[in-house]
């Protein structure tokens, strides 16, 4: 495979890769990073691209196992540093300042959702991709795909709407 | 469209039981202007999930690795390192020449200063010996 068509399939789909990679990881630094390795890898394995149906879907599959990876060892090395996870909750005024926005609660809400629901809310609420096409990413039943969706689905609502209710009150 | 068809969707949405363009109806509902009070907090979610869509990767994606050039600075040390050292060993080998030449030139310099002194009691021998000549040719007329 060349570069240039190499690129051209993988081009259409490098936001998406980068949007789940933030989605996971959080920092946008570290998602373009993960976005660069990612595609990095892809070109790498580009002989073995031919054997999958989508290479869309495989990508997104690489995209998740590769952030979880990346979260594991990054819990591993937080262990010891107590401290500053601490001075993360107490400094960020500004970020409540700005949360007060409700886009911005949504995103907060989302961020404090399980790992596995957090990816599916992604790839279906924002990606819109198919319950199949999810099923097949994540390597689980379309069904577990919808179970979860419409756990964190749930999850959301009740929360936005008790924030809600205590700005009426 | 009707708000009772749209809780009716909102419901669905719930149970993940909506389809993809069913999702399409209600973001586009919530992303218009009129939304009752009671459904507010729906529109920041849709509005989220959209913006969230437009976010892009923005740098360049670039297909020769780092690592990659790591091997080929690797090669170009050892390169340098290599000429670095037939380099300092042709410098030493130089001084080792240079003092050995400096050496037989003092010597051949010697050499020649005695040479020198012996050629001149060679020349005054040679006066000695045609002063001689000419007084024994004299004696013999």
């Amino acid at each position: 495979m060349k570069q240039t068509e190499f690129l051209k399939t993988v081009m259409p789909f490098k936001d998406k890769v980068f949007r789940l990679a933030k989605r996971l990881l959080v920092s946008t630094e570290e998602a373009e990073d993960a976005t660069q390795e990612l595609f990095f890898k892809l070109w790498k394995n580009k002989g073995k691209l031919s054997n999958y149906k989508s290479v869309e879907a495989f990508a997104m599959t690489m995209t998740k196992n590769y952030c979880f990876d990346r979260l594991k060892s990054k819990q591993a090395s937080n262990l010891s540093l107590v401290h500053s996870n601490y001075q993360e909750k107490g400094t960020s005024l500004d970020r409540r300042v700005e949360l007060n926005d409700s886009v911005s609660k949504v995103h907060e809400l989302i961020e404090n959702l399980p790992e596995q629901q957090k990816l599916i809310i992604q790839l279906r609420d924002v990606e819109q991709y198919e319950f199949d096409e999810i099923a097949k990413m994540l390597n689980i039943k379309p069904t577990a795909v919808r179970v979860t969706l419409s756990r964190a689905r749930k999850t959301i609502k009740e929360q936005l709407l008790k924030q809600h209710n205590y700005g009426v009150s | 469209m009707e708000l009772a068809n749209i809780e009716k969707l909102l419901e669905k949405y719930e149970n993940a039981e909506t389809s993809i363009a069913e999702e399409n109806e209600l973001k586009n509902y919530f992303l218009s202007n009129n939304v009752p009070e009671h459904l507010q907090e729906y529109q920041a979610l849709f509005g989220y999930f959209s913006t969230s869509k437009q976010e892009r990767y923005t740098k360049t994606i670039q297909l020769k690795s780092q690592k990659w050039n790591w091997k080929l600075l690797s090669v170009a040390a050892s390169v340098i390192l290599l000429v670095s050292i037939y380099g300092g060993h042709y410098k030493v080998q130089q001084n080792r020449a240079e003092k050995a030449y400096n050496e037989s030139q003092l010597a051949f310099g010697m050499l020649s200063a005695n040479l020198n002194k012996g050629t001149v009691a060679i020349t005054q021998l040679q006066e000695f010996e045609i002063a001689k000549n000419k007084a024994l040719k004299q004696s013999k007329k």
